[in-house]
C-alpha cells in the first residue's frame, strides 16, 4: 500500500464535563485502506467519528486532512471536501419520501461543482442512487416516506447519502449493528465494491467476523485510548484487547 | 451602595419570577406561557379577598396560592396533557390559557363586573415603613423580597433534594424514561410541578406586588422576565436561572443609574443576544450537541 | 343499526392513490376534480371586494394581512422547522420602513411598500440572524420577545414618534386597489410558497427540520438556509405591515402588537398546520368573527383563545387537513 495517507489524527483529546471521552489519540488513514476501529462500548468510537467530521470540537489536537488542518471546521464545510460518515441512529428525514432524501446531498455545494452546475433530472438520479445501495425499483420502496421504512434500508439509506457527495472518505459508525446476518452478508459486496472504485474507508465496528471480511487493518479503542493497532489477527491475539473485551482480570 | 441593595432586590425579584417556569420546564419539558397570567391572576384575587371579602390578608394570599395550584393543575389535566412532547402546542395552548385569563381580567360589563382596569389595585406591604441601611433607605417590603427570594429557594432545594415527591421531580427532570421504568409517574410529576410552579408564581406576586399596583399587563412582562432569565440561565437549569437573575438584576440596575431608566429594558435585549451568541444553550445549560452516546 | 354491527370504510379517490404528487390526468372530470378547489379559492377571494360593504371591505383587507402572517408562520413552523412567535416583528418592521419612507421622504405607497418590504426583510433577518443556530423552543421563545424589545428601543431612544407614532401617511388612492393588492399578494405568497416547499430548496428545508445534523453531514450549510427561509417568511410579513402602515394612514407602537404574533397562530392552527391553504382560510374566518365581536370588548380575545385551545386540544389536524381527507377520500359504511 502507498504511503500515502489521507486523513491524520493528531493527539485529539475531548471531554464531556468531567469524563474524559478521548484521550491524546493519533491514527492515520491511508488511502484506499479500509480501516476497522473497534473497542467495547462507550470506549470513544462516535465520539472519535463527530471529533473527525467537526460535529464536536475536539479540546486539543489537530486534525489534517488531505494535509489539510481541518480542526475546528463546520461539519458541512468538512463533507464538502469529501470527507463523509453514516450516522450510528439512522438520521433519515421522516416525512420526505426515500428518494428526496438524496436531493438534499445532490444540492450540496461539492455535487453542484462537479456537475457543473447544471444537474439534470435529480429525482432520477437519486432513484439511479438508491437502486445501486440495494432499494428494489419495482416495490416502490424509494417513494415510501422514509419514516415508514426497516432499518436495513434507513442504513443504505445512510450510506447512499454520503455515496451522493462522490466522497474520498466515508466513515462507517456501526453500519452493521441492528441488521440481521442475511442483511449484512448482502451489504458486505456493496462496500466492497465501493472499496474497488476507490473510496477510502473507516469503519466503527462491533460486528467482528463481518468487519474481518473487509478490512486489512483494525485499531482497538478503550476508554478513549488507543491500545492496539496492527492486522486483525495480530490484534484479536493481543492481551490487552482480550481484557478489554473479556474483562479477564490477570494482568 | 444603592446600586449593591438595589440590584440585589432587583436580582432577588427575577429569581422569584423565573423560579416557577425553571421548575416547570426543568421537570414537565413544558413552557409554562401562562406563567405570568398566574401571577396576576394571585395579585387580583389577594385583592379581591382582602378588599371585597374582607378577609384577612394572610388567609387571603394562602387562598389565592391554592387556587393558583389548582388552576396549574387543571391546565395540565385537561389541556397539556394531551400535548405532551409537541412543544409547539404546548405554548400555543398555554399562551391561550395566559390570553383567557389576563383579558378575562380586563373584562368588563359582564354580570357587573367592572374589569381590573387602572391603577387602583394595591396590595398592602406585610410590614410598613422604611430603615437605613449604611446610608441607603430601603423599605421593609425589599426586606421581606431578599429574605423571601433566599427563603424559596433554599425550601425549593431541600424539598428537591430530600423529599420522595422533590427526589421523583429531579428524576424526571434527569432522565424521563429511566424513571418512568423505576416507577416514576410521569403524569403525575408533571402535574404536581405545574401546581408548584403555578404556586411559586403566584407566591412571587404576593411578595412583589406591594411594591407597586397590581395591573393585567405586568402578566405579559413577568412572562417576558421570566422566559429571558431562563434563556439566559439555560433552560431547565435552577442554578443557571438564579445566575442569570444576577446578571440581568445588576445589569438593568446599573443600566438606569448610568442611562437612564428607559434603557433597562434595552440592556435585558443586549444581554440576551449577546449571551446567545456565545453561548447558544444559555451560561449553565446543557442543551445536547448530539443525541448520540458519546 | 348498531355501530357495532358496521365500521366507517375509508376509500382514497383513484386519481389520489395514482399519483402521489405527479398528476397523471386522464379525463375531464378528474380535471375539474383537481382544479375545482383552488378555482373556488380564487375566484372566492377576488368576488369579495364585489359583495362586501364598506366597513367589511376594511375587515377583509386586515384578513388579508393576517393570512399572510399566517402562511409565514405555517411556512417556517411546519417546512422549515423554526417556530416563530414574533410576526408582529415583521409587521413592526415593514410597517415603520414603509412610513418613515412616507412621512419624511413624501415616497407615495406603491413605491414606498416594495421597498420596505425588502429592506424590512434584510433587517429582520440580519436581526434574527444570531438566533438561527439556536434549536426548537429557545428560537421560539427569543422570537416571542423580538417585537417587546423592538417597543422597548423605540420608546427609550424616543424616535419615530415615539410612543404617539406618526399619522396623516399617504393612504390607498381607492377601496379597490386597497382590497385587491392584499387579495392578490396573498394568492400569489400563498402559491408560490406551494411552488418552492415541492422544489429542492423546499426538500432542503424540510430535511432541516426533520434531522438538521444529517442535513449537516450532507454539505449543507443549515444555516445559509434557515436565513432564506426567515427572509422569505420577512418579506412576507413585512409587506403585511408595510401596507398596513398605508392602510390606516398611521404607523405607531401597536404594529408590533401581540396581536399580529398571536392571530396568526390561532388562524393557523385552526386553519390546519401544514396545508398552507388552511392558515390562509382560518385567517379569513377567524379576523371577521373577531371583527364580529368587536362590540364584546376583552371578550373577543377571551372566545378567540378558547377557540384556538379547543381546535389544538380536540382538532389539532385543524379545518384544512380534514377537509382535505374528505375531499380525497370516499367513506361508506360496510356490514362486520
Amino acid at each position: 500500500m502507498a504511503d500515502e495517507f489521507l486523513l491524520q489524527v493528531g493527539g485529539v483529546s475531548k471531554a464531556f464535563g468531567g469524563v474524559q471521552a478521548i484521550t491524546n489519540l493519533s491514527f492515520r488513514l491511508f488511502k484506499g485502506e479500509i480501516l476497522g476501529v473497534i473497542g467495547p462500548n462507550g470506549s470513544g468510537k462516535t465520539t472519535l467519528v463527530n471529533l473527525i467530521t467537526g460535529f464536536v470540537r475536539p479540546d486539543s489536537g489537530k486534525v489534517f486532512y488531505k494535509a489539510r488542518n481541518i480542526t475546528g471546521l463546520q461539519p458541512h464545510k468538512i463533507a464538502n471536501l469529501g470527507l463523509t460518515r453514516t450516522f450510528q441512529i439512522a438520521r433519515p428525514y421522516d416525512s420526505l419520501p426515500a428518494f428526496k432524501n438524496l436531493i438534499v446531498p445532490l444540492n450540496s455545494p461539492r455535487v453542484r461543482r462537479t456537475r457543473g452546475g447544471k444537474l439534470g433530472d435529480i429525482e432520477a438520479v437519486a432513484i439511479d442512487m438508491l437502486e445501486e445501495v440495494g432499494f428494489e425499483r419495482d416495490a416502490r420502496v424509494p417513494y415510501k416516506t422514509a419514516g415508514s421504512l426497516p432499518l436495513g434500508y434507513l442504513k443504505r439509506l445512510e450510506l447512499a447519502r454520503c455515496i451522493a457527495l462522490k466522497p474520498d472518505i466515508i466513515i462507517c459508525d456501526e453500519i452493521f449493528s441492528g441488521l440481521s446476518m442475511s442483511e449484512i452478508t448482502s451489504m458486505i459486496p456493496f462496500l466492497e465494491k465501493l472499496h474497488l472504485e476507490g473510496i477510502t474507508m473507516m469503519m466503527i465496528e462491533h460486528r467482528l467476523r463481518e468487519l474481518f471480511r473487509l478490512t486489512d487493518r483494525v485499531m482497538v479503542m478503550n476508554f478513549g485510548e488507543k491500545i492496539a493497532e496492527g492486522m486483525p489477527q495480530e490484534v484479536i491475539e493481543n492481551k490487552e484487547v482480550r481484557k478489554a473485551y473479556l474483562g479477564t482480570e490477570t494482568s | 451602595m444603592d446600586i449593591v441593595i438595589y440590584g440585589t432586590v432587583n436580582s432577588i425579584v427575577f429569581a422569584l419570577i423565573a423560579v416557577g417556569f425553571t421548575l416547570v420546564y426543568g421537570v414537565s419539558r413544558i413552557p409554562n406561557f401562562a406563567h405570568g397570567s398566574i401571577y396576576v391572576l394571585v395579585g387580583f384575587l389577594t385583592w379581591s379577598f382582602v378588599n371585597d371579602l374582607r378577609m384577612n390578608y394572610a388567609l387571603a394570599i394562602l387562598l389565592s396560592l391554592t387556587i393558583a395550584a389548582v388552576v396549574g393543575f387543571i391546565m395540565y389535566r385537561f389541556i397539556l396533557i394531551r400535548l405532551r412532547g409537541m412543544a409547539t402546542s404546548e405554548i400555543i395552548a398555554s399562551f391561550a390559557v395566559s390570553l383567557v385569563i389576563l383579558e378575562g381580567l380586563r373584562m368588563q360589563g359582564i354580570g357587573g363586573f367592572k374589569g381590573f382596569i387602572g391603577p387602583f389595585y394595591v396590595l398592602r406591604p406585610f410590614i410598613e415603613g422604611k430603615m437605613n441601611i449604611w446610608g441607603v433607605f430601603v423599605d421593609f417590603q425589599r426586606l421581606i423580597i431578599i429574605g423571601g427570594g433566599i427563603a424559596v429557594v433554599g425550601l425549593l432545594w431541600l424539598f428537591t433534594h430530600h423529599t420522595k415527591m422533590g427526589l421523583s421531580l429531579r428524576a424526571i427532570a434527569q432522565d424521563e424514561r429511566a424513571a418512568m421504568m423505576l416507577g416514576v409517574n410521569s403524569d403525575r410529576t408533571a402535574m404536581i410541578s405545574l401546581s408548584i410552579g403555578s404556586a411559586l408564581a403566584g407566591l412571587a406576586a404576593v411578595i412583589i406586588l406591594p411594591l407597586g399596583s397590581v395591573t393585567a399587563e405586568a402578566g405579559y412582562k413577568v412572562l417576558i422576565y421570566a422566559l429571558a432569565v431562563s434563556i439566559i440561565g439555560g433552560l431547565g437549569s435552577w442554578a443557571g436561572a438564579v445566575l442569570a437573575s444576577f446578571v440581568i438584576g445588576f445589569a438593568m440596575k446599573i443600566s438606569t443609574a448610568m442611562f437612564g431608566a428607559v434603557w433597562e429594558s434595552v440592556v435585558l435585549v443586549g444581554t440576551i443576544i449577546l449571551i446567545l451568541l456565545f453561548k447558544p444553550s444559555g451560561l449553565l445549560g446543557k442543551q445536547k450537541e448530539l443525541e448520540e452516546r458519546v | 343499526m348498531l355501530t357495532g354491527d358496521r365500521r366507517k370504510k375509508r376509500l382514497d379517490r383513484s386519481i389520489k392513490v395514482r399519483t402521489e404528487g405527479l398528476y397523471a390526468v386522464s379525463s375531464w372530470g378528474e380535471m375539474v376534480y383537481l382544479i375545482a378547489p383552488r378555482f373556488v379559492l380564487i375566484v372566492g377571494l377576488f368576488t369579495l371586494p364585489l359583495v362586501l360593504d364598506m366597513y367589511w371591505q376594511r375587515v377583509l383587507c386586515s384578513a388579508g394581512i393576517y393570512a399572510l402572517l399566517a402562511l409565514g408562520f405555517d411556512f417556517l413552523a411546519e417546512f422549515v422547522g423554526l417556530v416563530c412567535l414574533g410576526g408582529a416583528f415583521f409587521v413592526g418592521v415593514g410597517g415603520y420602513i414603509s412610513g418613515l419612507l412616507n412621512a419624511y421622504y413624501g415616497w407615495p405607497p406603491l413605491l414606498s411598500i416594495p421597498v420596505a418590504s425588502v429592506a424590512g426583510a434584510v433587517i429582520s433577518t440580519l436581526i434574527l440572524l444570531p438566533c438561527l443556530r439556536l434549536r426548537g423552543i429557545y428560537f421560539a421563545i427569543v422570537s416571542f420577545m423580538f417585537p417587546l424589545f423592538a417597543v422597548y428601543i423605540i420608546v427609550a431612544l424616543g424616535v419615530f414618534g415615539s410612543t404617539e407614532g406618526i399619522s396623516a401617511l399617504a393612504t390607498f388612492p381607492n377601496i379597490w386597489i386597497e382590497q385587491y393588492l392584499i387579495l392578490v399578494a396573498v394568492i400569489l405568497s400563498l402559491f408560490g410558497i406551494r411552488r418552492l416547499v415541492s422544489e429542492d430548496i423546499g426538500v432542503i428545508f424540510q430535511g432541516i427540520k426533520d434531522n438538521d445534523q444529517a442535513v449537516k453531514a450532507s454539505g449543507i450549510n443549515i444555516t445559509a438556509y434557515r436565513t432564506k427561509a426567515v427572509f422569505i417568511t420577512a418579506l412576507i410579513g413585512c409587506f403585511g405591515g408595510a401596507y398596513l402602515s398605508h392602510l390606516y394612514g398611521w404607523l405607531g407602537l401597536s404594529l408590533f402588537a401581540m396581536d399580529f404574533s398571536i392571530m396568526p397562530i390561532a388562524a393557523a392552527v385552526m386553519g390546519g398546520m401544514g396545508s398552507l391553504v388552511g392558515p390562509v382560510l382560518g385567517a379569513f374566518i377567524l379576523t371577521p368573527l373577531s371583527e364580529a365581536l368587536r362590540g364584546f370588548g376583552q371578550l373577543r380575545v377571551v372566545l378567540y383563545s378558547l377557540i384556538l385551545i379547543g381546535f389544538i386540544v380536540y382538532k389539532p389536524e385543524g379545518l384544512m387537513n380534514y377537509l382535505q381527507r374528505k375531499y380525497h377520500q370516499f367513506e361508506l359504511w360496510e356490514k362486520v
